[in-house]
């Protein structure tokens, strides 16, 4: 029990703190290819911790749900990232719930976000709330196949299980199914984290956002919260393809050593994703909201052709 | 079963209630207070007795039949009471007390404008009726209770008759109705022809003993005589028009479990009268369940008429259940008893869900009707403020039919998806395809039911009020906020409770598969499993336990930082434009315009916009505007099959020439032929 609770907290910790930093570092990895300085890789910290102090201003067109909001995103946020093998493959709450679970807490966040957009009475959030929605349900079936086609090779949904097999076929993640997995993934991944080319994450230019448009009314501790579960869930998301295609050097079970080990991997792991999220950031520029429907059919296709060649191979 | 006659006279008992109420309710057609008080006191007596009978009997998880001492000789109106029949009992029970307790409310307005009376009568026949279909114990009485429920039903839908819509509705309501009653009919007899009684007990897996055409035929026809009242794509066109027509409180019981005896006849032709079903028919249900789904959503995306929306996800959630019933079959037929039992759980549990979630939410849509005076939720708006209990509860079955953690749409669509994934590994052969691709789809049609009910939300209880009628809304009396409060705590112990509640299926898979799987799937007493530990797990109460326990850290963050953040309140940022009015917000119709261009081809959609100016076409006097989508299966399938009838109809009028003769001559022409049918047989 004691140790159940140990657990909970390490990783609770680990994400909290580790995710600001990946956010960081992706913002300071594109600023230096594209000849800038940058902000530096501790500024989404300094950005939480600012706002975190700060006044809020409510809108008066308001009711409870903008107030809740932010706690439920964070919170279910949260709770997904809890879900995932971080540092070890055993996940501290993971019977409660596998990668359906993940994604479908994921799912609660992001209903509760875009009614906290729609409440505030702008049309800046009744727009973002809408694209937010649209291009999730885009990209959720996507999400679906190459998630099937992991968890038929496992033969479970448990992330522990998954995460444990794919530990036992050490280059399995060389084999064209789950290359292509990995594929369509990869672009759902950008599409949920709304990273160029489907959302600009830097922008509020009122055309252009989708994320910030939802959240343009947040202000203070409200908004600190709702980047944070933001900068989690990219983080989970990335862990999450990292722990399922690449999961060499993940201990079985939490101990101090392999903590270390395993964090060391994780880190250098998520430092090499960031990088390819960077050089998709940089080289392309953002697609027209209604481009973005073709790009999640791509993905969909590597899913469904990940999904046919388990069945061939 | 030992308590055999206690049960005998609980059911009993709550059948009388339901006649005492419709009685009542014609007696006080002149009175129609007491008609109210009366009709819907008895109404609700009878659903608590009909509970108590359905929990019994799953309680024990034994049948018992008897006959009903009334009727016509010749024919036995016997019933049975087994673990399915309780089943969809209980759902019905459940759903009749609160919808009775909810039109105590919702009904003393209408009083002296409209004959509440005639509404009590029709209301307790149908669910004296809906009652019976449930437990019949043959065919004959199946059929007769299954026509009185849809003449009644037929009555309750075009109550408000001096609406043109609604009787439109009414009539095709009722002429579908019917057209899948005589594919039943032709079932029945098949089956009856082949077993020499019409008793159900004797259909018991004969349908598998039938040679192979006619096996196939059986399937289809009650496949789709039971799929026109389930409102299966494509025979789904009567439902989104004849749902929202009815008052509220009457389509919550339509949408919540009058066409589950659709899915109630399923369950009992599929499960019970075959006992290995082809695997061709499993692919049809299989198909069948995806495309409801599917479609369902994408229309429900298009209505901006809330109830209408509402209708259109009736169809999605019965392509839902039929997905877990079609996998099922599948499972059946490839030889895996087990996995076939998870699946029909799968599509079991979501029956009571969305049974339970979707009268919710017609009776949150009747609330806000009521106080709106508006089905359409371009003129709603910020009823959050005025009607707080209507929008938790509404909220509520929201996040419950989105399928979102942790109440009880997320369980049974966690069940969907598990047994799909097993399917997989159940076979070699290339028809293990269809698992994945059919959960692919299922999580499309989840995440646009979220998109939908974001925007059902979002646009009618949230910002500021879009018309005067919706800024003056008040909220609704005690007993209709009672009667949503206990369906939306319903959604919330069918969700955490899942692990408690699973046991009931036992008596029902062990009737149907021979299998009682409620043990693997609830191994850890608080953990729900995919049938095994290793396949997957889920905890909905310890989710919810853990949502609470990490709250502690948003405190905690206050605590530190965020104790001296005061709290500013000041208008919406309105892009500097003098004051943010409802004209300024997001409309449903633009809340969906992203999904009506990516689906365009799906919808065709069509608008107009007339803008009339004097001086310069910049500063428009007027503008109107249009938009629409085409009907797809009317214009392409009901049109042209109306046509045709008629067409038809019209060369048939010549053969009725009104001669006494001709007449004469026709009757002997059929003796005749009726004659060598007869000999020749």
């Amino acid at each position: 029990m004691i140790w159940a609770v140990i657990k909970v907290l390490v990783q609770t910790a680990l994400l909290l703190l580790l995710a600001p930093l990946v956010s960081g570092l992706i913002k300071t990895a594109k600023a230096r290819l594209q000849m800038r300085r940058g902000p530096g890789l501790l500024q989404t910290y300094r950005d939480i911790h600012k706002l975190l102090r700060k006044d809020m201003a409510i809108p008066t067109t308001a009711s409870w749900l903008f107030h809740a909001t932010p706690y439920v995103v964070f919170l279910a946020t949260l709770l997904a990232g809890l879900m995932v093998p971080i540092v070890a493959a055993d996940t501290p709450v993971g019977l409660f719930g596998g990668v359906l679970a993940v994604v479908y807490l994921l799912g609660l966040g992001r209903f509760f976000l875009a009614l906290g957009g729609l409440d505030t009475g702008s049309s800046f959030g009744g727009l973002g709330a809408s694209r937010e929605m649209t291009i999730a349900a885009l990209a959720e079936p996507t999400l679906m196949l190459a998630v099937f086609t992991v968890a038929i090779g496992a033969g479970s949904t448990t992330l522990a299980e998954m995460v444990r097999v794919a530990i036992g076929q050490q280059w399995r993640f060389l084999a064209p199914s789950q290359m292509l997995a990995f594929a369509a993934l990869f672009l759902v991944l950008i599409a949920e984290t709304g990273r160029i080319p489907v959302d600009n994450p830097a922008t509020h230019l009122e055309l252009t956002m989708i994320h910030e448009a939802m959240i343009l009314e947040y202000s203070g501790p409200y908004l600190a919260l709702i980047e944070w579960a933001a900068s989690i869930k990219q983080l989970l998301l990335m862990t999450l393809l990292i722990d399922v295609f690449w999961p060499f050097g993940l201990p079985q079970v939490l101990s101090p050593t392999g903590f270390l080990a395993g964090l060391g991997w994780l880190v250098a792991k998520l430092a090499l994703l960031s990088g390819g999220i960077v050089l998709v950031e940089t080289a392309n520029a953002k697609m027209r909201l209604f481009r973005v429907p073709e790009l999640m059919a791509v993905a969909f296709t590597l899913g469904a052709l990940a999904l046919i060649s388990t069945f061939l191979f | 079963m030992q308590n055999a006659p206690l049960l005998e006279s609980l059911f009993n008992a709550g059948l009388i209630a339901y006649l005492a109420g419709a009685a009542a309710g014609l007696a006080g057609i002149r009175v129609p207070r007491r008609a109210r008080v009366a009709a819907f006191g008895l109404a609700l007596a009878g659903a608590l007795l009909e509970i108590g009978a359905a929990a019994m009997t799953l309680w024990y998880g034994a049948a018992a039949t008897w006959s009903l001492p009334f009727g016509v000789p010749l024919f036995s109106w016997s019933v049975r009471l087994n673990a399915l029949s309780a089943y969809f009992n209980l759902a019905l029970g459940i759903l009749a007390a609160s919808v009775s307790i909810y039109s105590f409310g919702y009904l003393r307005e209408m009083e002296g404008r409209r004959n509440v009376g005639v509404l009590g009568f029709f209301y307790n026949i149908m669910l004296l009726s809906l009652t019976l279909v449930f437990a019949a114990a043959n065919a004959f009485f199946f059929l007769v209770a299954w026509e009185v429920m849809a003449v009644s039903a037929y009555f309750l839908v075009s109550f408000e008759h001096e609406k043109a819509p609604t009787r439109r509705a009414g009539v095709v309501f009722l002429i579908m109705s019917h057209a899948g009653t005589g594919l039943l009919l032709i079932g029945f007899l098949v089956l009856a022809q082949a077993s020499g009684s019409l008793d159900f007990s004797s259909f018991h897996l004969l349908a598998s003993k039938l040679p192979g055409w006619e096996q196939g035929a059986v399937f289809v026809l009650f496949f789709l005589g039971f799929g026109v009242k389930a409102g299966i794509i494509p025979l789904h066109v009567w439902l989104p028009a004849a749902h929202p027509v009815a008052p509220s409180n009457i389509s919550g019981l339509m949408s919540g479990i009058v066409i589950k005896t659709g899915i109630y006849g399923m369950a009992l032709v599929f499960f019970d009268f075959f006992d290995v079903p082809p695997v061709w028919a499993g692919m049809l249900v299989l198909g069948a369940g995806v495309l409801s789904a599917l479609l369902g959503v994408l229309y429900a995306l298009m209505e901006h008429d809330l109830k209408r929306l509402l209708a259109y996800h009736s169809i999605e959630n019965i392509g839902i259940i039929l997905i877990g019933f079609g996998a099922a079959l599948l499972f059946r037929a490839l030889g895996h008893p087990t996995l076939a039992a998870i699946a029909l759980i799968a599509g079991l549990y979501h029956t009571l869900n969305h049974a339970i979630f979707k009268c919710l939410l017609f009776l949150g849509a009747g609330s806000v009707l009521r106080a709106t005076g508006t089905r359409n939720m371009e003129e709603m708006g910020g009823l959050i403020r005025r009607m707080p209990v209507t929008a938790v509860c509404f909220l509520v079955g929201a996040v419950a039919i989105s399928g979102l953690p942790p109440l009880n749409g997320f369980v049974s669509e966690w069940l969907t998806y598990q047994a799909l994934l097993a399917g997989f590994g159940s076979t070699e052969s290339l028809t293990r395809m269809v698992f994945p691709i059919a959960g692919a789809l299922l999580a499309l049609t989840a995440a646009l039911a979220a998109a939908c009910f974001v925007k059902a939300f979002g646009i009618s209880f949230l910002a500021l009020p879009r018309s005067q009628s919706a800024s003056l809304a008040e909220e609704v009396s005690l007993s209709m906020r009672a009667g949503m409060g206990i369906l939306a705590a319903g959604c919330v112990a069918l969700g955490l409770g899942a692990t408690w509640f699973i046991r009931v299926f036992d008596p029902i898979t062990q009737q149907a598969m021979g299998v009682r799987v409620s043990a693997a799937l609830a191994a850890k007493s608080l953990v729900l499993t995919s049938g095994t530990a290793r396949g997957g797990t889920v905890s909905t109460i310890g989710i919810a336990a853990m949502l609470v326990l990490l709250s502690a850290l948003p405190a905690l963050f206050w605590l530190v930082w965020s104790r001296n953040s005061q709290r500013i309140s000041g208008p919406t940022w309105d892009c500097g434009l003098p004051g943010l009015t409802a004209d300024n917000e997001y409309t449903a119709t633009g809340f969906s315009k992203p999904i009506r261009m990516i689906f365009s081809a799906l919808y065709r959609p069509r608008r107009e916009i007339q803008a009339e100016y004097e001086v310069s076409p910049y500063y428009p006097t007027a503008i109107r505007f249009e938009s629409r989508i085409e009907p797809t299966f009317e214009k392409h399938f009901y049109y042209p099959v109306e046509d045709w009838l008629l067409r038809v109809a019209r060369r048939m009028r010549s053969l009725q020439a009104g001669s006494i003769h001709a007449y004469l001559a026709y009757i002997f022409l059929t003796l005749i032929a009726l004659l060598l049918f007869g000999v020749h047989r």
